[in-house]
């Protein structure tokens, strides 16, 4: 066997395992609830083969979900990079760099421990027993937080805080401080520096965090169940349902193919964004 | 005014935390009360049998999702090194689709085409099998593994990568030069230094396996991982049994990311 043939082979057989497991759990998934999602509901849940576009016509049966999803998860995005930004810019360029390690530490650790605990953290704090009860130990009204679209939306902004502040971060920390110099020098004022120099270079961050935090609320299920207590619906919710409980499999497709072009025409759109405002390619994820 | 609100979000971030972990030891039932200090959530929690089995399904599923995981997602990390510009771009695109949809459609999809390939493979063994009892394939360990295993394969690849893209040809190219074979060189110079990233990847890829809840939701079948377990008694209603639960995997998980963290900063003196 030739040298050139062999190293093909080698590199074959070093891509063979995870090309299987792409293909078993991802593209075959994929091919089948695409398929799935043209058939019809056998008469006892499930699915019975057909060709039908139905599906997708009974999609506005599930629209609250499509729009809690389409209202909360960009407003939960937009809310966590108004807060992470500061935080990025403090930690990449205002702290000294013997503490910085920490303080990026304490920021991807709660990334990844259980979103499940933390989620439920706020369940307690926000619980009748919780933050109500010790408005009331004080003397004021009696209040309700847990069940609203309100909590949900602060079980966002603490479950993906962190992932907006990573890329915003690198992306500050990798500023040529020598062009907030040449700013300065040539008479720019520190606020006119910061808006034509700093959060232009830092776009590029601020659409990885936005776009990888929002794409990540778009199949969310946790914190709408645990915080909205049934009432306030993503589609995650529907999918759960639909699968698990109603076993409506085909329509379940249809929204999971949907959710899916959602996400896709959104990464899409992401990605050109960010190669028009910077002029740049876009960064890696992670 | 900045210091002060980042000091803000810190507190945000750690005082929930904070707060799962205090209450795990008061010794009375609620949030609003701290009555005493007691480690008797903890003693309920370890001596609970459903828990416990929860907790080992987790950890044999994490554990061997995450090496299985590790295994590929190295080599096929070598592998891209290695292939050419097009079959880069598919492996790129399938890796970024992994990562990016959404936990919820994985799951879905896994089930849905799991639950039709053992709808054509069971009858199939039934009919084949010598015995009385043929072996059926259903929905547990593996299916959990698999789904799990290919957004680690993902994550391993990607971080194996970047610290192969960091090294330096040199020590390779010196390797060869002093007639070492590739497999030599691989294994005295690319491996000790890529293994940091490799035991990173491995580290996070349990990680996120521990935690998942919504993929094992959909393919466990009738197993029960330790996200399930604790997912199904909090909707039975709070108690701080799983204020002690919260706070185990919240210290497991903590003590997991700063190793991770530890071993993607170490730099070998060649690659800095």
């Amino acid at each position: 066997m030739s040298s050139a043939a062999r190293k093909r082979l080698v590199t074959a057989l070093l891509l063979a395992p995870a090309a299987v497991w792409l293909f078993l759990f991802l593209v075959l998934p994929f091919a089948a609830i695409v398929v799935f999602s043209l058939g019809e509901r056998a008469p006892a849940g499930g699915y019975a083969p057909a060709l039908t576009l139905a599906q997708y016509a009974n999609l506005p049966a599930r629209a609250t979900a499509f729009w809690n999803t389409l209202v909360l998860a960009p407003a939960g995005a937009l809310a966590c990079l108004l807060i992470a930004y500061p935080v990025a810019y403090y930690l990449a360029l205002k702290v000294l760099p013997q503490r910085r390690l920490l303080l990026v530490a304490l920021i991807v650790i709660p990334f990844w421990t259980s979103l499940l605990i933390r989620t439920y953290a706020w369940m307690y704090i926000l619980g009748a027993r919780g933050i109500p009860a010790f408005l009331e130990l004080v003397g004021l009204p009696e209040m309700r937080f847990i069940n609203t679209p309100g909590a949900v939306l602060l079980g966002i902004v603490y479950g993906y805080l962190p992932l907006m502040i990573l890329p915003i971060y690198i992306s500050l920390e990798r500023l040529d401080r020598r062009l907030l110099e040449a700013s300065a020098d040539l008479g720019a004022t520190p606020f006119s520096t910061f808006f034509s120099v700093t959060l232009r270079l830092s776009l590029p961050g601020m659409m990885t965090g936005f776009s990888l935090v929002l794409i990540l609320l778009l199949g969310e299920y946790l914190i709408p169940t645990l915080l909205g207590g049934g009432k306030v619906f993503f589609i995650g919710n529907a999918l759960v349902d639909l699968f698990l409980q109603s076993r409506n499999w085909p329509f379940g497709s249809a929204i999971a193919v949907a959710l899916v072009a959602i996400t896709v025409v959104l990464l899409l759109a992401a990605n050109r964004l960010t190669a028009r405002l910077s002029g740049a390619r876009q960064v890696d994820l992670l | 005014m900045m210091r002060a609100f980042v000091t803000a979000v810190y507190g945000f971030l750690y005082l929930p935390i904070a707060l799962v972990v205090l209450f795990s030891f008061n010794a009375g039932r609620h949030a609003s009360e701290f009555t005493g200090f007691s480690f008797q959530w903890y003693g309920r929690a370890l001596s609970n049998t459903f828990l416990m089995e929860a907790l080992t399904n987790s950890l044999i599923v994490a554990t061997t999702s995450a090496g299985l995981a590790s295994l590929c997602g190295t080599a096929a990390a070598i592998g891209l090194g290695r292939a050419g510009p097009r079959t880069r771009a598919v492996f790129d695109a399938l890796f970024g689709a992994a990562i990016v949809v959404p936990g919820v459609v994985i799951g879905i999809a896994t089930l849905v085409a799991l639950v039709q390939l053992f709808g054509i493979v069971n009858p199939a063994l039934a009919a084949l099998w010598p015995g009385d009892t043929p072996p059926r394939l259903a929905l547990g360990y593996g299916s959990i593994i698999a789904a799990h295993g290919l957004f680690s394969t993902a994550l391993v690849t990607m971080i194996v990568r970047a610290r192969l893209g960091a090294l330096g040809r040199d020590m390779v190219e010196a390797s060869s030069d002093l007639y070492a074979g590739p497999f030599t060189t691989f294994r005295c110079i690319v491996l000790p230094q890529i293994l940091p990233a490799i035991l990173a990847g491995f580290l996070l890829a349990f990680t996120f396996s521990f935690d998942d809840f919504i993929v094992a939701f959909f393919v466990a079948g009738s197993q029960t991982t330790l996200p399930i377990y604790v997912f199904a008694s909090i909707r039975r209603g709070v108690t701080p049994e799983i204020n002690a639960i919260g706070a185990l995997v919240l210290a497991a998980s903590i003590v997991l990311v700063i190793a991770a963290q530890l071993l993607l900063r170490r730099r070998t003196p060649a690659s800095s």
